[in-house]
């Protein structure tokens, strides 16, 4: 069976497995069937995709349905970029599929999730195949509103009603600009097939009002800043599982979308194009993880980290549109492969953090990092991935965040060879920014592990939580794995990334895997080179020898006393350093600016023996300085063309004959 | 050539009597003389059908201007007439917008429709190009009577001047297939029909054909 055949006819069972699960879903068996299936067909889809993108990668895959518009059919095709999305749904999809099984059965509601599930992997899968304007816009929007209806499972609980509706219109958006971008790269001939596009040659004008168009497009749904207002509340609205894919999954689409867009159909659009989503990203980066960092929310926060993920792909992104603007084919190679790597990785490590939330979720109840804590010694096996995932989100070695985060570096290293002064002196406080981005983001993970994990418990939940299922562990310990392998073993993603790169730029990074020691080396030895492997093992030997040291000759005699309190002297673990505590030296350094946050303290008057307080005030400035002006315009308009709704019969008639004298004296003026 | 200018001039004429008749309608204050200049309307309109039938040599034209004559100048007004006797309607019309302003503005529509027709079809036959500069300044002072009047009986009579107007646009230009004028001419009888029940539905309920007792039902203020 052809690559893309195989693809299609998953995407087919997945559709089928939506219809099955409704005449199903009132049934006890529904929840393993359908998990059971989506596993079944993701890992099918999963296996074709790495052995496509693995094979020869020159001679894409096409296939033409007799479906959608009658003289223009459907569109799909196989080629190495759509490999490689297709890799990461299927992975998340499967991983989710898997942690399904187990999470699936607390769920007190399955019926509103079971068929929208399968449906929503279906839709991304169909939106990375598509090869034709009109079938990516259907996709998009099926994919939108599959996970519309995911966000909306439990719409009863508070906030969900409204995180849908925002979704809803922040959606609807996008998929305008994205109909617009498309009516424009079609332009006045209309062929939207996408081989047609990419053979059209697009005026600058064009260029940049696509540009334009994709960012707002493809950025709302990726959470560019500061289109990303929708993303923290309907992330975590969602079911875990479902978050996690929204998170780890959708936002990757859509920046496959982006990639598709501007550096495949449009060409290649100029290097001041490269400086916007330069800045947009390295902005999107810092925002994110501060907003991150203010978050006591278990899932807003990983939503909010995913915010700042999104940037660092879309800023590597930019570094690579800038080298390939310049001609730069081997550093462009690069900034584009640690794009790619990136996502993979974050697809990786959010996928695990979203269901390690679920499972504190499933075994606790609360989202509240406030409320948890002490679950190290009740979770044991759910706190060592979860702190897998910690580490490897704040992109520390040895694990795979470090090792994409390390080549985007590298990129931003190779800035003093650009000619243009702009770029030369941009990126590098671009780089700054992501540098500042990735301390932020290991401290906000610091505070979330802390907080969550370790110490004594705050609530009665946290104190009586137990392990969750083998399923959900399992999906867990794959990812972590999955992980700890990407960052040992990166010379061979890198390797497997570089059809996709060379369809897209024409080139690639030079062959990793002949590597000495399978080191990395993206550029030349004498510059840098990186060996996860190496440094897994120094930290193993090391860490083992302090183990070793430290009971083999320090005192092995219990004693019991008065620790030194750290503030903790008081036995109410409410008392404890909380996520609030930590975050406070940050809020001071950037809250005044960011959040416009203050800190006020209420101290009662001597004699009164009401406690004291500290209330900390913060403002999100994007929702209130811009999403807030532009709801009070569409309220106060709609408000006034109400009344045209109860005028008089002779009223309307007016109203028809001033539109028709109106439209007359425009054209005896203009023409 | 002498016949041609000859046509030219006796088409010009009556449109443009067309014209004046809709400008005779915007200053009625009675609802039976409305309904007679209303015929005159239709009267001329029948007769420049038939000169066009005849310049054009297009004897199908002949029907339609019959159709005009019959229809519109003589059952409908007389159905009128019969309507507003019998149901003892006011017979005095409420403007909306008082006499003199409501002609200055039927002048400045008819110099709007000029300036634009005349513009528009700079290389079209002169005689279409007068006809539809005309037709369209029928149109407009038709929906002029209708936004003016508060009457609902005299909105009719506004909406079918409105459709003459129509009519003579697609006389004006050669070679327009018959059976779009019957439609047109259909469209009107059922349009009166339409409206005629629509008049006694009204007096029914209100004991008026004051379109305002509409807007008091729908707790409306004007």
């Amino acid at each position: 069976m052809p690559p893309v055949v195989l693809q299609m006819a998953c995407i087919a069972g997945l559709l089928g497995l939506a219809v099955l699960a409704i005449i199903l879903s009132r049934s006890k068996a529904a929840t393993a069937v359908v998990y059971g299936a989506t596993l079944a067909l993701s890992a099918i889809a999963l296996t074709g995709a790495i052995r496509w993108l693995l094979g020869d990668t020159t001679k894409p895959g096409d296939l033409v349905l007799p479906i959608g518009l009658p003289w223009l059919g459907a569109h799909f095709r196989l080629d190495a970029l759509a490999g490689f999305f297709l890799v990461v749904v299927n992975l998340g999809g499967a991983a989710a599929s898997l942690y399904g099984l187990g999470y699936g059965r607390h769920d007190h509601a399955p019926y509103r999730v079971l068929p929208f599930f399968p449906a929503f992997l279906a839709g991304m899968n169909l939106v990375v195949l598509a090869d034709d304007a009109f079938s990516y816009l259907l996709c998009w929007e099926f994919m939108s509103l599959a996970s519309w209806a995911l966000v909306m499972a439990h719409h009863r609980e508070a906030g969900n009603a409204r995180a849908g509706y925002v979704y809803l219109v922040m959606a609807s958006f996008g998929t305008l600009a994205l109909l617009l971008a498309f009516g424009l790269l079609a332009g006045p001939a209309g062929d939207y097939g996408f081989a047609a596009i990419r053979a059209t040659q697009h005026t600058p004008y064009t260029a940049t009002l696509v540009l334009i168009l994709m960012l707002l497009g493809a950025g709302s749904k990726a959470g560019l800043v500061p289109l990303h207002v929708w993303l923290p509340l309907a992330h975590p609205a969602a079911p875990s599982h479902v978050s996690a894919l929204m998170s780890g999954v959708m936002t990757k689409v859509a920046i496959y979308g982006f990639i598709r867009v501007i550096f495949d159909l449009l060409g290649q659009p100029g290097w001041p194009a490269s400086a916007v989503v330069l800045f947009l990203g390295g902005i999107t980066a810092a925002m994110g993880i501060l907003y991150a960092m203010m978050e006591r929310d278990l899932k807003r926060l990983l939503a909010y980290s995913t915010i700042e993920n999104v940037g660092i792909i879309f800023t590597s992104l930019g570094l690579a549109m800038a080298f390939q603007a310049n001609g730069q084919k081997l550093a462009a190679a690069l900034a584009f492969t640690a794009a790619l790597f990136h996502v993979l990785n974050h697809s990786f490590f959010k996928s695990l953090l979203f269901f390690g939330a679920g499972a504190v979720l499933t075994a606790t109840g609360e989202r509240d990092m406030d409320r948890l804590g002490g679950l190290i010694h009740r979770m044991p096996l759910t706190s060592f991935v979860v702190l897998v995932g910690c580490v490897a989100i704040s992109a520390l070695p040895p694990f795979n965040g470090f090792v994409s985060e390390w080549l985007i570096f590298q990129a931003v290293l190779q800035s003093p060879e650009l000619p243009q002064w702009a770029l030369k002196i941009m990126v590098p406080a671009i780089g700054a920014l992501l540098a500042l981005a990735a301390a932020l983001a290991a401290a906000c993970f610091v505070k979330a592990y802390g907080v969550a994990f370790l110490g004594r418990p705050r609530s009665v939940a946290a104190e009586t939580a137990g392990e969750v299922d083998r399923f959900s562990l399992a999906a867990m310990f794959i990812l972590a794995a999955l992980c700890l392998l990407a960052g040992i073993l990166p010379g061979l993603v890198i390797d497997a990334l570089s059809p996709v790169a060379m369809q897209i730029l024409g080139s690639r990074m030079p062959i990793q895997v002949n590597e000495p020691w399978l080191s990395i080396v993206p550029i030349a030895e004498s510059r840098s080179s990186y060996n996860g492997l190496l440094v897994m093992v120094f930290i193993t030997i090391s860490a083992s020898l302090a183990v070793y040291f430290i009971h083999r000759f320090a005192s092995h005699a219990l004693r019991r006393g008065p620790a030194w309190g750290c503030g903790f002297s008081d036995p109410t673990p409410a008392a404890q350093y909380s996520g609030g505590s930590f975050a406070q030296p940050i809020r001071r350094v950037f809250g005044t600016l960011a959040f416009h946050a203050r800190d006020h303290v209420e101290m009662p008057a001597p004699g009164d023996i009401r406690p004291a307080r500290l209330r900390i005030e913060l403002h999100d400035l994007i929702w209130e300085g811009m999403y807030e002006p532009i709801a009070a315009a569409v309220g106060l308009s709609s408000e006034k063309l109400n009344r045209l709704q109860f005028l008089t019969i002779r009223r309307y008639l007016s109203l028809v004959f001033a539109t028709l004298v109106t439209l007359l004296l425009v054209l005896a003026i203009w023409s | 050539m002498q016949m041609h200018s000859l046509a030219f001039d006796v088409s010009h004429t009556l449109a443009g009597g067309l014209v004046l008749i809709s400008f005779m309608m915007l200053y009625q204050d009675r609802l039976y003389s409305l309904l007679n200049v209303f015929a005159l309307h239709a009267v001329v309109l029948s007769l420049s059908v038939a000169w066009q039938a005849f310049v054009q040599d297009a004897p199908h034209l002949y029907i339609t201007a019959i159709i005009a004559l019959v229809f519109k100048a003589i059952v409908i007004p007389v159905a009128l007439h019969r309507i507003v006797k019998q149901l003892g309607i006011h017979r005095d019309i409420e403007a909306a917008v008082g006499i003199g302003p409501t002609m200055l503005a039927g002048m400045a529509l008819v110099a709007l429709s000029m300036v634009l027709m005349l513009r528009v079809t700079a290389d079209a036959d002169p005689l279409a190009r007068e006809d539809l500069a005309f037709a369209l300044s029928v149109v407009l002072l038709g929906l002029l009577v209708m936004v003016t009047r508060r009457n609902a009986v005299s909105q009719v009579v506004g909406f079918m001047s409105l459709e003459n107007g129509l009519v003579l646009a697609a006389t004006g230009a050669k070679g327009m297939p018959l059976v779009v004028e019957i439609s047109v001419a259909f469209s009107i009888l059922i349009a009166f029909i339409v409206i005629g029940i629509f008049l006694f539905r009204i007096r029914e309920r209100f004991d008026s054909v004051d379109v305002s007792a509409l807007d008091d039902f729908r707790g409306e203020r004007r």
